[in-house]
């Protein structure tokens, strides 16, 4: 797994979600969203370029980080916004602070593109820039599932499609 | 034909799924590098992109002066979270249900 791992620098993840550019970008920018789907954290974003980003530790975070025997930071994820086009494009830093390994990778690149497309779906691209970051590109790969540190990106936009679109989260 | 057709369609033929695991083992490759492990033309393994491309299983970005081809997991993961798990969710309390009514029986 582990060479595996190493050559994966850039993962792209697509999805087509029955709802308007404008309710994906809610999805990925607002609080009240984005504790409904994936790690159900409440993201503090300041949508403009220089901006900062931060997740901050929920507890159903901190009993996952016990269950994986690690002591989790009060913030989990943290970086800097650098392009906010809304409703289209997003362009920011992300570092996971989850342990010391994934903090110390630092910081990486994370893109999300919004197209409009047919039949009133939209296309939701995510394009995440992993270079010098093989721990958490396993990580975001859904490698750790098991371990209860989520599946990754797939199972996060699998969850926000299926929210966005029944308005109902998946069950735990 | 639904989303989840044209995932299953894209995954029933073997070079498809040959292809879907080199991209795995090393992602963002070009048309060259994943021609090079087939005996088959290039038109016809442009051809096999394609069906993996309209299945959301394969997406191309461009880097440069080349298009490169990334695996997309979304779409088996749908899958998983929409279909397998509902079946999965079923044995499993069929037999919590069987356990406690054996439990029952034997207390």
């Amino acid at each position: 797994m582990t060479t595996m791992t190493e050559t994966k620098t850039t993962q792209v993840y697509r999805v087509y979600i029955k709802a308007t550019p404008q309710a994906i970008w809610d999805a990925i920018t607002k609080p009240e969203w984005t504790e409904r789907y994936g790690f159900g954290g409440r993201v503090e974003y300041e949508l403009r370029p220089g901006g900062s980003y931060r997740v901050p530790t929920t507890e159903a975070m901190k009993e996952a980080g016990a269950q994986m025997g690690i002591s989790t930071p009060d913030v989990m994820v943290d970086g800097e916004v650098i392009e906010a086009d809304p409703p289209r494009r997003l362009v920011q830093t992300w570092r996971m602070l989850m342990d010391r390994e994934t903090e110390a990778e630092g910081f990486t690149r994370l893109t999300y593109e919004i197209e409009e497309s047919s039949g009133g779906v939209s296309r939701l691209t995510l394009v995440h820039e992993l270079e010098g970051a093989p721990k958490l590109a396993a990580l975001t790969a859904g490698e750790r599932e098991a371990e209860g540190a989520g599946g990754g990106w797939s199972w996060v936009l699998s969850d926000l499609k299926t929210l966005l679109e029944t308005g109902e989260s998946m069950p735990r | 034909m639904t989303d989840d057709d044209r995932v299953f369609r894209a995954l029933a033929d073997p070079t498809r799924r040959f292809l879907l695991d080199r991209l795995f083992e090393r992602d963002g490759r070009t048309l060259t590098e994943l021609e090079s492990g087939l005996e088959m033309t290039r038109f016809g393994v442009m051809k096999h992109l394609r069906v993996l491309e309209d299945a959301g299983l394969v997406v191309t970005r461009r880097s440069g002066r080349e298009k490169l081809h990334f695996l997309n997991p979304v779409p088996i993961r749908l899958i998983h979270d929409r279909w397998i798990d509902k079946y999965r969710e079923r044995q499993v309390s069929a037999l919590a249900e069987l356990k406690s009514e054996l439990e029952e029986e034997t207390g």
